[in-house]
């Protein structure tokens, strides 16, 4: 079989991709404090380093509480804005859906910056409170993107129809809009968190001696010793990323199996 | 919902009293005043565009006026919220909850009904039952056809009791054979629970095959408002008469009009006296008047058979053979256009070919008069 320059620069570009990630699991094991080939002995050392590590479990139960605030309460916000901007026409709709959207486009460092600040003038001590507000600043113009395209996909007819069967507002929202774009709300809610699981910048800027995961990693890379170690933990997490994006998938699949929509492509 | 005043026979349902409705500068409702009576099947029929969603949508509390009145069953509709109002619909694409179950989209108007589950579950299989879907109560919303969404629609609208029943083009969706056989059940329904029907549609025929009543609007404003008879006979304009079926127009001249007959003089036709009363119908217009008659009252005269009453001489000018049917355009002598002309086809009888000469009769009688 001849292969074509497309395919190979196709080829070429998957492994440029994802072969640093695959080196990640094989350090992991490798009996050397040395990242280097060739590899030597089998072993399991790095791994009891990462569960034994009192301050690395500190970050991970910071992040997780960190990742969770900003993800939950930035779907919420994003489902005010979402609905607003589908179903309603005011007034300046157009600058305030941009000025919510912005961040996206924004590079972290200036929003991070500009909140420290803002929040130093203030007096505001840092902490894990300070660093849930970059990150909901950062993660909700994603969920409102996800979520845009949830609430438009909602046929209208159904929420008049709900009116017409006696239901109000309140009821009509949760009988019946709800349960429909809550694959749009999960979807939100694992884009955010793995957003604010691995930011850094808004994390290092506003964190105080609460450091979060990412902070703790970049930290721990100044010493040669601990690198295999990260190694290790950087494995557990591209694990957890293949279980937690499968997880996904699988709910997505389920929710368009259970309204009869189209399938229009998910993430695998 | 009980009725507190049924003293008169038939009822007023919907009034609307001079009804306007602006979006923005856009003119989508141009002053409609109509009534449409308790138990009847009514149509708004008109080309897209044409506001009669917009006019279903006010009955249905959807949609605001800008000025005048709509009354329901004598209550000023502005004052009842769309949830509160006596009329249920049956939306264009069905707006079945796809996250229920048949039984559940059914069931979704009797939440707040105090009756006893049991009860209401059988009110829903009742439900269920007239629309000829018993037996589909667990089944998944999203798994039905289209002919079957309609129906579960229908049932959900209808388990509620409403005075109106609001149906915003229900048939348009479905395939033709489909299309013709809702119809007719849908006659058959209206008839059995008696509730007023009203019809949002763009297809003429459909309008005509089911309902008492059609409003023709166009633009915003009621064209004619009649039954589907003297609407398809004596159309009030030659809008109305091309928008319902097919009409052939000669231009015409008014010579004289006294004591209730009008003496007319037609290219084709030649010199006519038709009775001002049953014949002559329109507003004057810039054009001039006209002489207007459907293909079905044009025939054409074979070997050995006599007119009814005249005769003519034409020329085909094309044919189109439908099966049962067989449209012809013929031109006739001392006329400029074809006109379209229908005969339904008899075995034995030849289709002419283009180019025959040929006679057809027609009837002085079967002719409208446009001004």
């Amino acid at each position: 079989m001849r292969i074509s320059g497309l395919k190979l620069y196709a080829i070429v570009f998957l492994i440029f991709l994802y072969a640093p990630i695959v080196l990640l699991p094989m350090f992991a094991f490798n009996n050397s404090t040395v990242v280097s080939f060739p590899l030597k002995g089998f072993t399991t050392q790095w791994f009891q380093n990462v569960w034994n590590d009192a301050d690395l479990w500190q970050a991970v139960r910071n992040s997780l509480l960190v990742a969770c605030t900003s993800s939950v309460l930035a779907t919420s916000f994003a489902i005010f804005a979402a609905r607003a901007s589908t179903r309603y026409n005011f007034p300046g709709k157009g600058g305030l859906m941009g000025l919510i959207m912005l961040p996206m486009v924004l590079p972290d460092m200036i929003m991070a910056m500009a909140l420290l600040v803002v929040l130093l003038g203030l007096g505001v001590q840092l902490s894990l409170v300070t660093v849930i507000m970059g990150h909901i600043l950062i993660c909700t113009p994603f969920a409102v993107a996800i979520l845009s395209s949830a609430f438009q996909s909602l046929d209208k007819s159904l929420e008049e129809a709900a009116y017409d069967l006696g239901e109000g507002p309140i009821s009509t929202f949760y009988l019946v809009i709800l349960p429909l774009v809550t694959p749009g709300i999960i979807s939100s809610l694992l884009i955010s968190f793995t957003i604010s699981l691995d930011e850094f910048v808004v994390s290092n800027f506003l964190g105080s001696k609460d450091k979060l995961l990412s902070v703790y990693i970049f930290g721990q890379l100044r010493f040669p010793k601990s690198v295999p170690t990260i190694m290790a933990l950087g494995a557990v997490l591209v694990a957890l990323s293949i279980v937690l994006l499968a997880l996904a998938e699988y709910f997505r699949r389920r929710g368009i199996a259970k309204t009869g929509a189209k399938d229009t492509g998910g993430f695998l | 919902m009980t009725s507190e005043t049924s003293n008169v026979a038939k009822p007023d349902m919907i009034e609307f009293k001079d009804v306007h409705k602006y979006y923005g500068d856009y003119h989508a409702l141009r002053g409609i005043t109509a009534t449409i009576r308790a138990g009847e099947f009514f149509s708004l029929l008109g080309p897209s565009g044409c506001g009669k969603t917009t006019l279903l949508r006010t009955i249905a509390g959807f949609e605001g006026i800008s000025s005048g009145v709509v009354l329901i069953d004598g209550k000023d509709a502005a004052k009842i919220p769309a949830n509160q109002r006596p009329t249920n619909m049956v939306f264009q694409s069905y707006a079945i909850f796809p996250h229920l179950t048949v039984e559940e989209n059914v069931g979704f108007g009797l939440r707040k009904d105090p009756r006893s589950k049991d009860d209401k579950a059988k009110a829903v299989a009742e439900a269920l039952a007239m629309v000829g879907l018993a037996g589909y109560g667990k089944r998944a919303a999203h798994a039905l056809s289209g002919g079957q969404r309609q129906r579960v629609a229908l049932a959900r609208a209808l388990i509620l009791k409403p005075k109106v029943l609001l149906l915003d083009e229900p048939l348009s969706a479905l395939d033709k054979k489909m299309r013709e056989q809702m119809q007719v059940e849908l006659i058959r329904l209206q008839r059995q629970v008696g509730i007023t029907f009203i019809l949002v549609t763009h297809d003429q025929e459909e309008a005509l095959v089911m309902s008492d009543r059609i409003a023709v609007m166009f633009e915003g404003q009621i064209a004619q408002l009649d039954d589907p008879e003297t609407l398809y006979r004596r159309p009030k304009s030659r809008t109305v008469a091309n928008f319902i079926g097919t009409m052939n127009f000669l231009p015409a001249k008014i010579l004289s009009e006294s004591g209730g007959k009008v003496d007319v003089e037609s290219q084709g036709f030649g010199r006519l006296t038709l009775d001002a009363e049953a014949q002559v119908t329109g507003e004057p217009t810039a054009t001039g008047a006209s002489i207007g008659f459907r293909p079905e009252t044009l025939t054409l005269l074979f070997d050995g058979q006599t007119a009814p009453d005249r005769e003519s001489m034409a020329t085909v000018d094309e044919v189109v053979y439908y099966g049962d049917m067989t449209y012809y355009d013929v031109r006739i002598d001392g006329t400029e256009q074809p006109m379209r002309l229908s005969m339904r086809n008899v075995f034995g009888r030849p289709v002419l070919d283009i180019g025959t000469r040929t006679r057809v009769g027609w009837s002085p009688g079967a002719l409208v008069l446009f001004r």
